[in-house]
Formats: structure tokens, sequence, C-alpha cells
């Protein structure tokens, strides 16, 4: 706020030093020409009269002759200082409205108010840095989940598109370059609630320079930095960013993951979802051969992936001088028929339109759908705003970048648990990936699933904790257990639970659990709300446990029902 | 040679040299001090005052502060001078004086302190 009191200040300087010079000279003036009194005597005005009539002739209101009619000697003066004095007020009005439409000094009050709305943040919130659309979509979550977000963005318009966004809480948005750390520090970075940093910019350079920036400043904060090359990748992690997205390796892996193993790619999806979506219904890709249409960073990518997977691949690649693409190669865009047969589209099992340009990769699907109706059919989206055709063209599976990000952004975010839990749950069969995915949808009903972590201390879980240090034996099945009625079972599972370095996954309902535990809990958003109250109430946790505790002496009030999912 | 600079010192020094003219004499005598010293005193104050705003340094900022001392101080003894000459049953009396012109004489105080840190900036200039 100083800042913008000085600046104002300073502008005004000249409009200022001009206001009171008119007056000063007019009022002098007044008392110094003679005037006549009503007995006819000569009189000289003091410096309140004078001062009385120039106020109101430089304000345009004029009362008149004040005390008494003025001499023809005062008029003269009067007019003069009427001229004057009226140019001056209107310059300086003119000048402080002209401050006040300045865009750099509009700019400098919205970076103060953002300034002290972050000061004020008594939460912990995110940084989001690059307001795209991974960045809007992951700010959507984050605030959906109940944290809180603070965006930095070079471009006002996206400043001013989530301004009109309607979002649960307020994330307030600073327009500046992140690439400078005094712009970070102001949208928070310093900050003790400040609880990781994410850069998700167009530019990698940007983003690693935010990574560095942040690590150097606050060393043990959390850092998620998207990268979309390898090299700029293993730069980030060079001086330990915590997470390094590429989202052509993510979607590759994830592709990859849906061919070889179906239910495990289902299962990832669902936990990595964002709060509100639809669960995603199961894909079958079938296997044989596929056909790859643009070799770029993305083909590149899932040709790797694949060929760990021994499937067959055939790449078809417009520029093959500037890609070198594998021997063996279809040179041509993809979008004319020819080139498909060439790459014998009527034999393949599958094709993945992987270019950069969205009407391209529209344009492979509907040549390739006509040549091969049975064609297993994935594109790349690369803008968002494109949904509606991609929706419209009716395909398999859609790779959208920025949603791509975002979810595992958010998954990361969410809890360190859960990356925990996917990274174990790579190790498991399809067959294992198939059941945990029955089970999850028969407790989350066509909904996302809400992940939720518990760590059974003091602090978290007051009552169980207690429990526990009594010497009470408590399993994971009295947790399910639903407040209202002991004999019913909360829809929920454990996915994962930590104890003492071991992380036992799916553990079952006679788990003893122990002090210091950590568990991640699966399931309706409501479960998660029951669980809290038995965690944290002594007398529901004896009921839970027992059957006895009388029901209305909670001290802890009935967790209000919320909206939330 | 800066004009800005000059154009500064000037209304800085004019402001006190202008005060202390007005304050000097017999403290209750109104023949001792003249109305028109008292408004030259308090314009300049004025000027100075806004020609000190926007300085952002700890220097500007304290000198922008007695020059508001100063202007407050002023604007009280123009007040009381007004309220007597016009609303006050007695007039103009000499203990009225003794107020108006020790009002002022704080004013002196602020424009000294002014002066003064203007001389020690300028003295660690070094060329």
């Amino acid at each position: 706020m100083p800042n913008v009191i000085y600046i104002l200040l300073r502008r005004l300087h000249t409009p200022l030093l001009l206001l009171i010079g008119v007056y000063a000279v007019s009022v002098l003036g007044f008392t110094l020409i003679p005037g006549v009194a009503s007995g006819g005597e000569p009189y000289y005005m003091d410096f309140f009269h004078a001062f009385y009539v120039v106020s109101y002739t430089a304000t345009t209101i004029g009362f008149g002759e004040l005390p008494h009619p003025f001499s023809p000697a005062q008029r003269l003066w009067a007019t003069g200082s009427i001229y004057a004095t009226v140019v001056a007020w209107i310059y300086a009005i003119g000048s402080l409205i002209a401050t006040f439409q300045d865009p750099a000094f509009r700019a400098l009050i919205a970076q103060n108010r953002v300034r002290r709305a972050v000061q004020h943040m008594g939460e912990s919130f995110y940084l989001v840095c690059g307001y795209g659309d991974t960045g809007s979509a992951l700010v959507r979550a984050l605030t959906d989940y109940g944290l809180r977000a603070v965006v930095v963005d070079i471009d006002p318009n996206r400043v001013s598109a989530l301004e009109l966004e309607d979002l649960r809480s307020y994330a307030p948005g600073l327009c500046a370059d992140a690439v400078e750390p005094q712009t970070l520090i102001e949208a928070g970075l310093q900050h003790p609630r400040c609880a990781g940093v994410i850069a998700v910019t167009n530019f990698d350079m940007v983003n690693l320079q935010i990574a560095i920036t942040a690590k150097l400043l606050r060393p043990r904060l959390r850092v998620v930095c998207r990268a979309e090359s390898r090299d700029v990748g293993a730069n980030m992690a060079s001086f330990g960013t915590d997470h390094i997205i590429n989202p052509f390796d993510i979607f590759a892996e994830r592709l990859a993951l849906a061919l070889h193993a179906p239910g495990m790619f289902l299962v990832h999806e669902w936990v990595t979802s964002v709060p509100h979506e639809p669960l995603r219904e199961p894909l079958f890709p079938p296997h044989g051969r596929w056909i790859v249409c643009g070799y770029g960073r993305f083909g590149k990518a899932l040709h790797e992936r694949l060929a760990v997977e021994d499937i067959s691949i055939t790449v078809i690649e417009a520029n093959p001088a500037g890609t070198q693409p594998p021997p063996g190669s279809v040179i041509g865009r993809g979008t004319e028929a020819h080139t498909l047969r060439e790459a014998h589209v009527e034999t393949a099992v599958g094709i993945v339109a992987g270019t950069d340009v969205d009407a391209n990769n529209l344009s492979i699907i509907m040549t390739a759908r006509e040549l091969n109706p049975k064609l297993f059919m994935v594109a790349r989206q690369n803008r968002l705003t494109n949904q509606a055709i991609f929706a419209a063209a009716d395909l398999h599976l859609t790779m959208q970048r920025s949603s791509i990000i975002a979810h595992k952004i958010f998954a990361l975010i969410r809890s360190p648990l859960l990356a925990d839990f996917l990274t174990l749950a790579g190790t498991q069969t399809n067959e294992w990936a198939n059941e945990l995915a029955a089970r999850i949808s028969a407790v989350t009903q066509e909904k996302a699933p809400h992940i939720w972590a518990v760590r059974l201390n003091a602090q978290d879980a007051p009552a169980l904790w207690q429990a526990l240090m009594d010497g009470e034996t408590v399993t994971l099945g009295d947790l399910f257990r639903d407040p209202h009625d002991r004999e019913q079972t909360l829809g929920c599972i454990a996915l994962l639970v930590k104890h003492e370095e071991k992380e036992p996954l799916l553990p079952t309902d006679d788990y003893e659990l122990t002090a210091g535990d950590e568990l991640l809990f699966c399931g309706r958003y409501r479960a998660s709300q029951w669980m809290d109250w038995t965690l944290k109430n002594e007398n529901v946790l004896k009921y839970l446990l027992h059957g006895e505790a009388p029901r209305g002496t909670a001290s802890v009030r009935e967790p209000a029902p919320s909206e939330r999912m | 040679m800066n004009r800005e600079k000059v154009v500064f010192a000037f209304f800085i020094v004019l402001a006190l040299t202008l005060n202390f003219g007005f304050v000097i004499g017999e403290i209750d005598n109104p023949h001792h001090h003249n109305v028109y010293e008292l408004y030259a005193a308090l314009v300049v104050s004025l000027i100075a005052t806004v020609l000190k705003f926007g300085d952002r340094t700890h220097l500007g900022s304290v000198l922008l502060a007695t020059s508001l001392v100063a202007d407050l101080q002023l604007i009280a003894a123009a007040l009381v001078w007004g309220w007597a000459e016009n609303t006050a049953p007695a007039g103009l009396t000499p203990s009225t004086m003794a107020a108006i012109v020790s009002l002022a004489a704080g004013a002196v105080l602020a424009n000294v302190t002014s002066v003064v840190m203007l001389v020690a900036e300028t003295l660690t200039i070094r060329r």
C-alpha cells in the first residue's frame, strides 16, 4: 500500500503546487485590494474573509460579494482569480483521475490487493505458476478438495479469467512474470503457510527458473514442475525438484498400462481423478499391431513404452528428416487415405493420432475409421477448447495434455501415501487390480472416489489415539463401522497402511491398528466425514468398539452434512 | 547544479526564515508580529510539504513528517488569529497573541529540524 500512496503523491506534485500557488496569490490579492464598507469608508479584507471568498469562487459555488459589495478593483481581481482557481482545480482533478486510470497504477493497486490477500492467508496454500489449461484445471481441483491456491500468470487476460471463475474459495491471482524471484515472494513463496510450488507454465525454461528459485529460497518446500523436454527434466531433478511431470511420458505410460493391464489402468485413473468427475468406463484395448501417427516427443515416448510391452508399431511421420523415425516407417501426415493404406490400416488393431495439430488428429481418426471401422482409436488433444469436437468424434481414449498433468499433480499433492500406493500397485497383477476396481466401484457408485489419509496421532485422531494408549485393541474393521449403527459399515476401502516403514497394500479388516500408523482410504466423501467423527470422539469410538456408550452424550457435534460430494 | 535540489532547499530554508521572522519580537505584542508574514510562512511551508511528497527514502519520510508538523502548527496559529479577529468578544488580546506566536514558534522548531537534516545530508555527499 505505501507504494501506491507515494506514487499517487508524486504524480500529483505539479497540480498540488499549482493549487497552493493560485490560492496563495488570490487570497493575498483580496487582502491587499481596498474595498468600500457600507458607510462609504475604505476597508481591507482580513485573511479569513479573503480565504472564504476564494474558496467559494474557486469551487464555482459563488455566494456573491461578501461581506460588502466589491469595489471595481476587487471585481477585477475576483475575475482573474475565478479563472485561475477553476483551471487549477480542473487540472488537479484531471490529473488525479488520469493517475487512477493509468494501467501501470491500476496494476500496482491489483498487485497490492493480492499481496495483502496472500499475507492474510490463514490456511496452507499452493502457489500455482501458470494459469493455462493445466493451471485452471488444477486450481479448480485444489479448491474443490478444500485447499487454497495462489496463482501467478504473466497474461492479464488469464488473471481476469481467474477472477471470473466460480471457485469454492478465493484464489488470489497475481499478474506478473514468474521468472522473477520477487514475483514468487510476493505471491507467498516465503509465507509459512505455503505448502508447495507448482510450475505449469507453457515454457520449460520458466518452470526451471521457478523450481530453482523455490528450492533456493525454501529448500524444504515441495516443488512440482512440468517439463516437456527430458533435458530440462533432468536439470530440474539435479537440484532436487520433488516431482517432474512430463505429459508425454505419462500418457505413453498410461496407454501402455491400458494395453497390457486394463484393470490396473482403471484403478490408476480412479484414484487420481479429481472431485466431481464421473468414473471412467473400463477400457479393453485389443492386442495386435498399432499405428502411431506423428513421431514427435509424444510419438517417441509412446514408441519407447509400447516397444517394452512387445507391441508391434507402424509409425507414420511427415517429417522423417527432423524426427528420425524407426526403419519401416511410412512417410506422410496420416490424414490421407493412401498413407494409412500404406501402413496397412486394414490389419491394424488400433491407431494413435499423436500430432501436435488437433485438426490433423481428428482428420486421421475420421479417415482411419472409414478404412477400418473396428480400430481402437486414441487421439491427442492439444487444446482444451476443442473439447466439444473431440467428444463428438467418439474416441476410445483422448489424451488431453492439460488434464493429464492436472490429475497427476493433484494426486501427488493430495497425499504422499497415494504416490506410494500407486508405485506398490504397479507391482501387482492385473487380476488383483480388477478385483480392487470392482470393490471401488461398489462403494463409490459412479462418482470419482474420495481419497483421504489418516495419521493415528494425538492431533488428527485424538479419541483413537487415547484408546490405543489405554491398551485397547482396535482393528481396521472397527473403523469401518457406521456411527449410527455399528452393525452397518461405512462404504470405504483401506488402500494402504504405513506402519514403521512397512507398507502393506489393502490391509484386511482384522488388521490391528497401532499408534503412529498412516492409512490411506478410498470411498465416498460422507464416509470420510463419519470416520473423522469416530477418530475424534471417544463416545462414538466406544460405541463402535463395544456397542455400549449411550448415544446423544457426544461431546463433539455430529458433523454437518456437507454438499461437497 | 541540480535545479530541483535548488528549488527544494530554497523552499525549506525560506519556510524557516519567514517563520522565524514572524516569531521574533515580544511574544504578546501584536505590533511585533505581522499577519502577512504568518501567511507567507504558511504558504511556503505548504509548498515545501508538497515538494517532499513521493520521496521514498528514510530521510525523505522524516523530512515530510517535520514539514507536516510545521504545517499543522502554522494552520493552528492562523485559525486562532482568525477566531480572535472575527468571533472572540475581546478581539486580539495580548494573551491570544502569545498563543499564536507560541504555536508559530513550535513550527520554527520543526523547520529547524528540516534544515538541519538537509544540511547533514548535503555534508555526507562527497565529490
